[in-house]
């Protein structure tokens, strides 16, 4: 065994996987990744079952260092500057850290969460089939809490395999789609119109139970109480202040607020990684539509194992670039989201 | 055969959902049509259903729409939800000990004050219930249940509070409930129990399901303390008096 080590570590940033399911009725939710598409190209790069658990990073900095042998990772979701002992890495791609080597991990750019998959997963005690972190219910596995400096994270030893490259499609880009309802009826066409053509900014207090939107006032048409009904990821739930909360991984399996409408499956990743502040748009499609999108969504998954290729000698040739670390010192000199400021040894090499 | 009875509405909760509700309000009735097609469901499985989250007045019934659409899935479920209620055949009855009042039920004077009477008949009010756990939710283990006395009913708080004890047992609006973690409730705390009826590393896990009768009795403040110490380490400590 081996293991990772966490040298560094932001808030919102804990081991998720596809989550627990079949508890719901009890009131336990199912958590899990907040961008199940990234969570599962990571995996995929190191041949892992496709929701094996992985590291979800919020989008602070992160650093792990590997230990007591060499660990195979790989990084995919929210771009970030990343390097290993200061040559950068390349973004959708597998690597293998050496025992004693760090891979550190900058700001998200453009986006909220990254999934940092484990070759051979997490050791851990499944609950309910799950390592997921749930910590209002004090589950997961091998932390039942957020990751903090200091945990080890116990995995296999590096396989040695080649390292991997993965090629995602570009996402669709433009309004994040929902179907209306289930409680829809619980607004008047100037509210629905409201909130179908607002900007809307997702807010800093949001979090891994919901997030909170910042727009216009979305008026009830009966007042704010309904009697509780159940929840999904998704449910767009409008309390008495009029300030829609979209519910997501952790959320209560219940709520007792109208729902206008919920995000369609195939857009929750996508709406999952929108950063705080940056304002996006609402659209309506059809039940036909979003099933449609959900179906071509489950197919995207299942493609993912084609879509990775052995790193082949152009990107080899990238790679030995960044070794002599001129790529590398490059990037971070110019992006002001770095994570690192380069020290004065590597300034030097260059 | 009896005649079927009304269509349920069948609302789409997103692409993988599908709300069945049966009344836009808390009722008895509709709440016994939720257990129906929850039983339903459990014993005729219908492809493609992933889990079903019974509540008060409707069933939400998680699926995959790789399997199954929302028109054909809607369809078979408004068509199970017309059957008849079958009567229930196996009923659970617990009996969950309560300290009432105190530092555990700080609400207890004041609902007796607003009600115009004193904390011992509240008390003896909440315990002559036979109460079945309508829904199980918002945590873990929140049991909410249905068949609170009508002259018990009384708006929640205005102000909710952030934090209420593990093992509350509250009363809010019509319902009235036991509270597993520590967590936030506008409700009116009346007592607490050393029950667990969500602990991890105890088989079950899960102590009530959705259906099951419920009953209080009264334990002192000493007794409590025992039962938590016992609960803690494992044991069920409430009475299973029927199934």
């Amino acid at each position: 065994m081996s293991k990772l080590v966490i040298s560094a570590i932001g808030p919102a940033s804990s081991v998720q996987d596809g989550g627990r399911h079949g508890a719901q009725r009890y009131g336990l939710t199912p958590s899990g990744a907040m961008d199940r598409l990234a969570l599962a190209a990571a995996n995929c790069l190191v041949e892992n079952a496709p929701f094996t658990a992985a590291i979800e990073i919020g989008p602070f900095g992160a650093a792990f260092t590997a230990r007591e042998g060499a660990v195979r990772v790989a990084l995919a979701g929210a771009p970030r500057n990343a390097d290993v002992s200061r040559r950068a890495v390349t973004p959708d791609t597998s690597m293998t850290l050496a025992d004693g080597e760090t891979l550190t991990l900058g700001f998200a750019r453009g986006g909220a969460f990254s999934y940092l998959a484990i070759e051979g997963g997490v050791a851990g005690e499944p609950m309910f089939g799950s390592l997921a972190v749930n910590a209002r219910a004090g589950l997961g596995s091998p932390y039942p809490r957020p990751l903090q400096v200091g945990d080890e994270l116990q995995t296999a030893a590096a396989s040695g395999a080649v390292e991997r490259r993965i090629d995602l499609p570009r996402l669709v880009e433009g309004p994040i789609r929902v179907a209306m309802g289930p409680q829809d009826d619980e607004f008047g066409e100037d509210a629905t119109n409201l909130f179908l053509d607002s900007e809307w900014k997702i807010s800093a207090t949001s979090d891994r139970m919901g997030y909170r939107l910042e727009g216009p006032v979305i008026k009830h048409l009966h007042g704010h109480n309904i009697v509780s009904d159940g929840t999904v990821d998704g449910s767009i739930q409008v309390p008495g202040n009029g300030a829609p909360i979209v519910l997501m991984p952790d959320r209560g399996t219940s709520g007792g607020y109208p729902k206008i409408a919920t995000v369609i499956s195939a857009d929750l990743g996508r709406f999952a990684q929108i950063p705080a502040g940056r304002g996006f748009r609402f659209r309506s499609v059809s039940m036909a539509e979003a099933q449609s999108e959900a179906r071509k969504f489950a197919q995207l998954l299942r493609s993912l194992p084609d879509r990775v290729r052995p790193i082949e000698i152009f990107d080899l040739n990238i790679e030995a670039l960044q070794d002599a670390n001129v790529a590398g010192a490059a990037v971070s000199a110019i992006d002001a989201g770095t994570w690192q400021i380069p020290s004065a040894d590597a300034l030097a090499q260059d | 055969m009896a005649a079927t009875l009304s269509p349920p509405r069948i609302l789409p909760s997103g692409d993988s959902a599908i709300t069945v509700e049966f009344s836009r309000n808390i009722d008895d009735a509709a709440n016994q049509r939720v257990l129906a097609l929850d039983r339903t469901l459990a014993s005729e499985p219908v492809s493609g259903v992933t889990e079903t989250v019974p509540t008060y007045r409707s069933l939400l019934v998680h699926y995959d729409p790789v399997q199954i659409d929302f028109d054909r899935l809607g369809e078979k479920l408004s068509a199970l939800a017309q059957r008849p209620v079958p009567p229930t055949t196996k009923t659970r009855r617990w009996r969950i000990p309560v300290t009432y009042g105190g530092e555990h039920g700080i609400d207890l004077e004041d609902v007796a004050k607003r009600l115009k009477t004193t904390p011992e008949d509240i008390v003896a009010r909440h315990i002559a219930g036979n109460y079945r756990v309508a829904m199980i939710g918002f945590t873990p283990g929140w049991s909410y249940l249905s068949g609170l006395e009508k002259s018990l009913h009384m708006p929640r708080r205005k102000d909710p509070r952030l934090l209420t004890p593990a093992g509350t047992i509250s009363i809010g609006g019509v319902q009235t409930g036991v509270q597993c973690l520590a967590g936030p409730s506008g409700w009116h705390l009346l007592g607490r129990t050393a029950v667990r009826t969500y602990q991890l590393h105890r088989n079950p896990i899960f102590l009530l399901e959705p259906g099951d009768h419920v009953t209080f009795s009264t334990v002192d403040a000493k007794t409590f303390a025992e039962q938590d110490r016992a609960a803690e380490a494992g044991e069920i400590v409430a009475d299973l008096i029927a199934s």
